[in-house]
């Protein structure tokens, strides 16, 4: 089953590499991963959408939480969450097809962010159905490149406990 | 006042009372070598290969259970090092390894020696820093040190390129570390512990088994309440002989691949089984379906994802192992009384007779070639009253040393467990020997797996590290041999060693004092005269070539399905052979 799994890490070099290294080395799949930085200018956000067994996402996320950079795991899944993608999609348009691309961005509410004599560059955002249903509506009139941002999400409810520094540990 | 990074860095060693450090230099390291040099507080124990210096730090540290130092060289003294940290990182050994590294303003330019240190280490270590900053060289050391000997223990690389060590800085050891993401769990949930008090009271076939958690977390005085409180079996794991005193009546012996059969057997037709600090390996379980059937699983464990990893765990307690017990200890005294005893006779009349079934045997012909497990039966009877400190390589020694050595204590076994790392042995013994100069230290080798480091021949006179190599000299990577003739109709693709060195001779060419007992009556003496030199000893066994490592359960196969002896067939094709090769053999070895 898809999971998407929300990780709050430190905002440093290798962190990335660390997590990505975590799911080959495990023979885990990352469907799609995301990262930005977040208010804290010393932590990001990660996104990775997933997918197994119980057993599987279960090991994921405890071997996500084991990873020293890391600062929070929450699997989504486990409640509600809203979450979105975004894509540009650069399609081929003749004359004729112009009205066409226009129609159908309107009825995605997506926008054309760039026009060339012979493309438009539609940026769509919404959740994954959304998008294939515009490429595949697209796909007539010459799709030439797409780049997707992969999943973002979010949860309805604010997160359980808020994030708090750690305590303290003196060493003897 | 301003220090340079080599300077902080020797600073931190000694605010960390660091005594011994295990160690080879190269060019970019030059610098820490050269103020170690001009100082007396840390012993240096300059290893032959940065393999052999790594697990010289973790014998150290797992005879010590405080953290094995060691620093090597960028690029190939990295590459080197990294099989030393693997193995720390499997068997959980705190490693603090220090790397040099190319400049900062060369990084990433393909200078000479130049690796991506942290990139390698990153998969077999528990974390990993590059110093950009000789600022942030002595928080970094710190933090490493922490990591490295809290929560489950790991070995932790620090990469220190050049520059960094030769830049100055103010220096301040912190007093305590602060990691966000790092807050390991040591109590355990008191609501769990007590539904496993209950369940251990009322269960009626239960089994403790014990892993190597159970030794950092030092909690043998526990383990040996809880059993003796619940009159509970107690079976270990490879890497937690020692835990639980081998000749306790109570104690079961290993488990596992090569375990007892009664050890196994109590196992499988247990009804609860009490984890702790064990991991359920794949050599434990075995088929990991038909594992303990009948048996509820309570697991405690510090690292939250060795539980639940292989098996469905009834009742999970994530903490230390002695602070857990020590709870449930104190549980237990308020609800057990003599009726334990009682309640757990008829499962230990099934023991008993599991043991008298299939005890662990061989059989030694007085005129013959030496027996590999006499020569271990021997060596711990000879030894035993000096509480030695055992290592062992990897293989089939290793398997019978753990059959037939009965630890009384925790840190006297030195054994590479998960990665089973041949050639870990002897640098091992080493490491341990550094730490306890006066101690015994023995290591079981074998003739394959000794030669992958015996160029730490060197070190041990050098440093006067008078460890005693016991070679249990067969001829062959008898593992090897003995999967070969269990599962490959008996073709030794590799397996035969042909032509080894004279191991003898070896020990003299590096100034070490070699032994050779080819006779069974030769044998005791060689072991005493061994004992009684005070400088690195190689005893030289030509033992019978083809014994093979019993029980057994065949790999994938189920705890209580194991091998016991040779079939009819391979014992007549053994001994058909036997006769010819060892003669041959012989005339190798005291040629």
């Amino acid at each position: 089953m898809e999971h998407i799994i929300s990780i709050t890490v430190e905002n440093k070099f290798g962190v990335l590499s660390r997590v990505a290294g975590l799911f080959s080395g495990r023979g885990f799949n990352i469907e799609s991963l995301s990262v930005a930085p977040t208010l804290d200018p010393s932590m990001s956000q990660m996104t990775i959408v997933t997918s197994g067994d119980e057993r599987i996402i279960e090991q994921i996320v405890k071997q996500l939480n084991k990873l020293i950079d890391i600062i929070k795991v929450v699997d989504l899944n486990e409640s509600e969450f809203v979450s979105r993608e975004t894509a540009l999609i650069k399609v081929h348009t003749r004359q004729e097809d112009r009205a066409e691309a226009l129609r159908i961005a309107d009825i995605f509410r997506a926008n054309v962010i760039d026009s060339t004599a012979s493309t438009y560059t539609i940026e769509v955002t919404g959740d994954s159905k959304k998008i294939e249903a515009i490429i595949n509506l697209l796909q007539p009139l010459g799709i030439k490149e797409i780049v997707r941002t992969g999943r973002v999400a979010i949860a309805r409810e604010p997160i359980r406990a808020a994030l708090t520094p750690a305590k303290k540990v003196a060493r003897e | 006042m301003k220090l340079t990074g080599a300077e902080i860095f020797i600073e931190c060693l000694k605010r960390e009372g660091v005594k011994t450090i295990f160690a080879l230099p190269g060019g970019v390291v030059l610098k820490i070598f050269d103020m170690l040099h001009q100082q007396k507080d840390v012993e240096v124990v300059l290893a032959r290969h940065e393999q052999g210096a790594g697990h010289m730090a973790e014998g150290y540290a797992k005879a010590t259970g405080k953290a094995g130092v060691c620093l090597v060289t960028s690029g190939p003294g990295m590459t080197n090092v990294i099989t030393a940290l693997a193995d720390a990182y499997m068997d959980s050994v705190p490693v603090v390894c220090f790397s040099g590294q190319v400049p900062t303003s060369l990084i990433g330019n393909d200078a000479f020696q130049e690796a991506d240190n942290v990139g390698l280490s990153r998969p077999c270590t528990k974390y990993n820093f590059l110093v950009k900053d000789v600022n942030d060289l002595a928080v970094t050391i710190k933090e490493a040190f922490y990591i490295a000997t809290t929560g489950r223990p790991g070995p932790v690389l620090v990469d220190i390129p050049k520059d960094v060590s030769m830049n100055k800085a103010e220096f301040h050891y912190p007093s305590s570390v602060s990691i966000r993401g790092y807050n390991p769990t040591y109590d355990g949930n008191k609501w769990q512990i007590k539904q496993a008090a209950e369940a251990l009271s009322k269960a009626r076939k239960p089994i403790l088994y014990v892993g190597g958690g159970a030794v950092f977390s030092g909690a043998s005085k526990e383990l040996i309440e809880l059993a003796e409180l619940t009159q509970i079996p107690v079976d270990m794991t490879l890497m937690g002989l020692g835990a639980f005193p081998g000749e306790h009546p109570l104690s079961m012996g290993m488990l596992g691949m090569h375990g007892t059969y009664w050890a196994n057997m109590a196992m499988h037709y247990s009804d609860l089984v009490i984890a702790v600090g064990a991991r359920f390996d794949d050599r434990v379980t075995g088929k990991v379906s038909e594992f303990c059937p009948g048996a509820k699983i309570i697991h405690i464990d510090i690292d939250p994802t060795s539980i639940r990893k292989n098996i469905h765990v009834d009742i999970p307690i994530v903490g230390d192992c002695k602070r857990v017990l020590q709870e449930l200890n104190q549980m237990l005294r308020a609800t057990v009384n003599g009726e334990q005893k009682a309640l757990r006779k008829p499962w230990w009349e099934q023991i008993k007779e599991w043991q008298r079934a299939h005890p662990l045997s061989y059989e030694q012909d007085l005129n013959g070639k030496i027996k590999p497990q006499h020569v271990i039966k021997r060596l711990y009877e000879l030894t035993k009253d000096r509480d030695p400190i055992v290592s062992t390589d990897v293989g089939q020694h290793q398997m019978w040393t753990a059959q037939y050595f009965k630890l009384a204590k925790p840190n006297r076994w030195l054994t590479s467990g998960g990665l089973g790392t041949m050639g870990f042995g002897f640098p091992a013994a080493m490491g341990a020997q550094a730490a306890f100069r006066d101690r015994l230290v023995l290591c079981v080798a074998g003739d394959g797996s000794v030669q992958m480091n015996t160029q730490e021949l060197a070190t041990a006179v050098a440093h006067r590290l008078p460890v005693k190599i016991i070679v249990i000299n067969n001829g062959f990577h008898g593992m090897v041999r003995q999967w070969q003739d269990l599962f490959y109709d008996g073709r030794y693709a590799c397996s035969d060693l042909g032509t080894s060195p004279d191991f003898v001779k070896l020990a003299e060419a590096y100034g070490a004092v070699g032994l050779r007992a080819s006779k069974v009556s030769d044998l005791d003496n060689a072991i005493r005269e061994m004992i009684s030199i005070d400088k690195p000893v190689i005893l030289d066994v030509p033992v019978f070539p083809f014994e093979n490592c019993y029980p057994m359960i065949p790999a994938g196969g189920c705890n209580h399905e194991m091998l016991l002896s040779d079939t009819p067939e391979l014992k007549k094709k053994m001994e058909s052979a036997g006769k010819v090769t060892p003669e041959d053999k012989d005339t190798v070895l005291t040629a």
